[in-house]
């Protein structure tokens, strides 16, 4: 455990790529297989599900610390992070028992997981033991993995890149090994980074392909026909798997979610063994449904037959990666394209498969008219991928582009603020953004980025001095700072007081050229739900 | 004895001020940070201890009238008593007593040993007014020879690397407990910021001992940092003055650095825990030694000790001093604001 601390510190405190690579590496050339497999899992963003409600490890926190919970909650908001706070507020531990001795492993497997059978009394000296035991960064990440927190700014391709470099494997190679279900064992550890292994899990995905905003002008890109050109849709980014007469389905966040869209489990079936479509999991009636209507079926534990009928789905599919067994990455697009269409042909009786539309390209302006067209059908903008190119891995730039609509737009007041987390726990840095009606001001939106931190520490300092009212850490501020905020999509919504939803909105700009009477209505807002832009 | 004016807190029988904001006849200064120690005054009480270091911040001109710890003066009856505060070299608690009432300010403290001034005393007395910069039970300091230790073990990892090591801390005070945490250390020169220079050597001619410190400014052109150890104020980080240094690894000393949030939000590679002010234990344990039964509480998280004091059974109050309004939990203001 001290030696994963020390990891985790050094990974915590320096910008530097390599610095990061070059600790993790060091780290899994020295560990034991059996710790270096369970920071393999931690790194690359597994957590174990929460082992206890969060609320009952503060309560025994603040017993702990002798600490009243409105205290408890200010030390929270100063720091913005619960773990944290637990473990900076509990007096320091005396490293009695002898566990801060212990390896990550034995950590992981005789104290943290064993937490999920016990009875609620039991948890609580266990708990209670580790934080006696351990101190600083230690502490902090015990409390960070109980709470199913856990997080380190490095992302599963450094971890990647930093086996490779301790163990002298090809990136590429270590990456799709990890790919899928990775269980973090001695035995699979010692397998990762062994020299041959083609014990490749059937059930593994291939890196996405993603693509660059496009920027400058079509033309710059040559010839038109040497283009396909799709609708970019708003859906769930998936690869759909067929092999030894399995389907499995895979989202670009990495989750397995196969047995979360029954429909495309039973459209597997139509598929041809090894086989692995890249494409968009799309709520469906004759087009495109809006995105929340998936939302709702995402936030669903169980799916009943009500749901499935409502919000049915279908994959648009993209793209062919594997055929008959064999990787066709580097095929040219156009020659993918053709096998695709032949599966999804084949599929057809499933319905559950619908090739992604191409729009025919005579010249640019064909694709100027599409994009024009774009927010009808529901689509977010068009995808423009070289008609000779190979499915790469990451993102590139050069043979695919997403070239999105323009954002909807509106001058909003900023009404309430509130400190962020983690980096951002000392500023306030969540806005929440109001539109007028009549006289009135109503809050529809927040919204988290888009200033610099120049901007932000400036706004800070503002709200500070410019409070009228406080709710716990919410504050109301005067209604006077102008913002332009985009957004994506835009809903009727029952559920906020505005009558509206709207999807990613985000500051634009900061309009300190506007005063609130500038700012836009209610009304402007509500025309926009009909007239798409 | 005391009430807060717009001016700041003032003992009318005495006609004195404690640390105003605004120009006054007479200001009796706890120390000489910026915020403290303000321009204007007609006449300065002071201890002897932080007068060379209070004439470098108020000029040559101010008139200032320095007395030793423990020495009494009476000004109409009221006797006024300069405490060690043990926050920065001569920083004091002023003790008033007037009719046999006993009022203390705190100024800024901490109760910790620091080889750069006198440590703290505590004062009974019927009314405390203390500061509350770091009120909170997540400020726990950790032993200053822990932060001390991996301090020198970053120099010298640094060293070995060929790269320098620059620290930011407060110009006054912080900078100067640096250098003598470092003396003896062996690892590298020291070089420091021409703030921090001027104010070191006020502390060397206050008979404090120091590291041995040359002012990068002063050194010739093409000098090498590698294996250097750098003191900066705050105030230096992202400016032009860093580019001469080459390969150097950056860290921050302050409280503030106990909360990962703050020591990633500067981008540095180390934050290291070292404060001139006294963490939550301290705090609570400062307040009892005093005895007292009315608190004041004033500048960080007043109205947090305040709640908290009150939920005890003290009669403590939350008293807004001027110059939080733009730093109240706002650090990155804050550690700014002491440099001037």
């Amino acid at each position: 455990m001290k030696q994963f601390a020390r990891l985790y510190s050094a990974i915590d405190s320096t910008t530097s790529t390599n610095a990061k690579v070059a600790a993790m590496a060091d780290y899994f050339a020295s560990a034991e297989p059996a710790d270096a497999a369970w920071a393999v899992y931690f790194l690359s963003g597994g957590r174990p599900k929460r082992l206890i409600p969060v609320r009952r490890i503060a309560g025994w926190a603040m017993e702990e610390a002798q600490v009243p919970d409105w205290l408890f909650d200010e030390c929270y908001h100063a720091v913005g992070d619960l773990a944290e706070t637990i473990a900076l507020l509990l007096p320091s531990g005396d490293g009695a028992n002898g566990a801060d001795a212990l390896s990550l492993h034995g950590w992981v497997e005789r104290r943290l997981l064993p937490l999920a059978t016990m009875t609620e009394e039991e948890q609580r000296a266990a708990v209670l033991a580790a934080w006696r035991a351990l101190a600083g960064t230690e502490r902090y990440l015990w409390n960070k993995l109980i709470t199913g927190s856990f997080r380190v700014g490095v992302s599963e391709q450094l971890v990647a890149r930093a086996l490779a470099k301790a163990s002298g494997i090809d990136e590429g190679v270590i990456a799709h090994r990890l790919g899928g279900h990775w269980t973090p064992t001695a035995e699979n550890f010692s397998a990762l980074v062994a020299a041959d292994s083609r014990d490749a899990d059937v059930s593994r995905p291939f890196p996405f392909y993603l693509a660059y905003a496009l920027e400058g002008e079509l033309e710059s890109l040559g010839e038109a026909r040497e283009w396909q050109a799709e609708w970019k849709w708003d859906g769930i980014r998936a690869q759909i798997i067929r092999r030894d007469g399995r389907t499995y389905i895979w989202t670009r966040g990495g989750e397995l979610v196969t047995d979360r869209y029954p429909e495309l489990v039973d459209a597997g079936d139509h598929l041809p063994d090894g086989a692995v479509i890249d494409g968009e999991i799309m709520p469906w009636k004759n087009g495109a449904l809006p995105f929340a209507q998936l939302q709702r079926r995402i936030g669903r534990k169980t799916l009943g037959p009500k749901i499935l009928a409502e919000v049915p789905v279908v994959l648009v599919a993209y793209d062919l990666l594997e055929l008959n067994g064999r990787d066709v990455r580097t095929m040219p697009l156009a020659e993918r394209r053709a096998e695709l269409a032949r599966i999804v042909e084949a599929a057809a009786l499933s319905c559950a498969f619908v090739l992604s539309p191409v729009v025919p390209l005579v010249d640019w302006d064909d694709a100027r008219r599409a994009h024009a067209d774009a927010r009808t059908r529901r689509a977010e903008g068009l995808m423009l991928k070289r008609l000779d190119s190979e499915y790469g891995v990451g993102r590139r730039k050069g043979s695919w582009w997403k070239w999105k609509v323009q954002p909807y737009s509106v001058d909003a007041v900023m009404v309430y603020a509130q400190p962020g987390h983690g980096r951002r726990a000392l500023l306030h840095t969540d806005y929440t953004f109001a539109l007028k009606e009549g006289d009135a001001l109503v809050p529809f939106a927040k919204a988290y980025s888009g200033l610099t931190d120049a901007e932000i520490r400036a706004l800070d300092s503002w709200i500070r001095r410019h409070t009228i009212d406080r709710f716990g850490p919410v504050r109301q501020v005067e209604p006077v700072q102008v913002f332009e905020l985009h957004f994506e999509g835009i809903q009727k919504s029952p559920r906020h007081k505005s009558g509206v939803a709207v999807r990613f909105p985000r500051i634009a700009r900061w309009r300190t050229d506007k005063t609130a009477d500038d700012a836009d209505t209610m009304d402007a807002l509500r025309a926009m739900l009909e007239a798409p832009v | 004895m005391l009430r807060l004016t717009d001016r700041g807190l003032y003992c009318e029988a005495a006609d004195l001020y404690v640390d105003p904001w605004q120009p006054v006849d007479r200001a009796v200064i706890t120390h000489a940070h910026g915020d403290h120690a303000r321009w204007g005054s007609k006449r300065y009480l002071a201890s002897r201890e932080g007068g060379r270091v209070l004439r470098t911040r108020l000029g040559e001109e101010a008139s200032i009238e320095l007395v030793e710890f423990g020495e009494s003066r009476t000004i109409d009856g009221v006797s006024i008593t300069l405490v060690p505060a043990g926050h920065i070299l001569g920083s004091a608690q002023v003790r008033l007593e007037h009719r046999g009432e006993v009022w203390v300010v705190s100024g800024d403290y901490k109760t910790e040993p620091d080889p750069t001034c006198t440590p703290f005393e505590p004062v009974r007395c019927h009314t405390f007014i203390t500061e509350s910069t770091f009120g909170l039970p997540i400020y726990r300091w950790c032993a200053q020879e822990e932060t001390f230790a991996d301090l020198r073990a970053w120099w010298r990892d640094n060293a070995i690397e060929g790269r320098a090591s620059l620290v930011y801390a407060y110009a006054l005070g912080k900078a100067q407990r640096i250098l003598a945490g470092v003396a003896g250390a062996d690892i590298g020169p020291v070089y420091t910021h021409g703030a921090v220079e001027r104010l070191t050597a006020d502390y060397r001619e206050s008979g404090i001992r120091l590291a041995a410190t040359t002012a990068v400014a002063t050194l010739p052109k093409g000098t090498s940092f590698a294996g250097s150890l750098i003191v900066a104020p705050p105030s230096a980080a992202g400016s032009p003055w860093l580019r001469r240094f080459g390969d150097v690894s950056t860290a921050f000393a302050s409280g503030w650095m106990q909360v990962r949030g703050a020591r990633r939000r500067r981008a540095l590679d180390r934050g290291f825990v070292l404060s001139d002010h006294v963490d939550w234990p301290a705090l609570l344990a400062a307040i009892d030694a005093t005895g007292a039964e009315d608190v004041w509480v004033t500048h960080g998280y007043r109205d947090q000790v305040v709640r908290f004091l009150a939920e005890r059974g003290l009669n403590a109050r939350s008293v807004a001093s001027h110059w939080e309004g733009e730093n109240d939990e706002q650090p990155a203001v804050a550690d700014e604001s002491a440099l001037a």
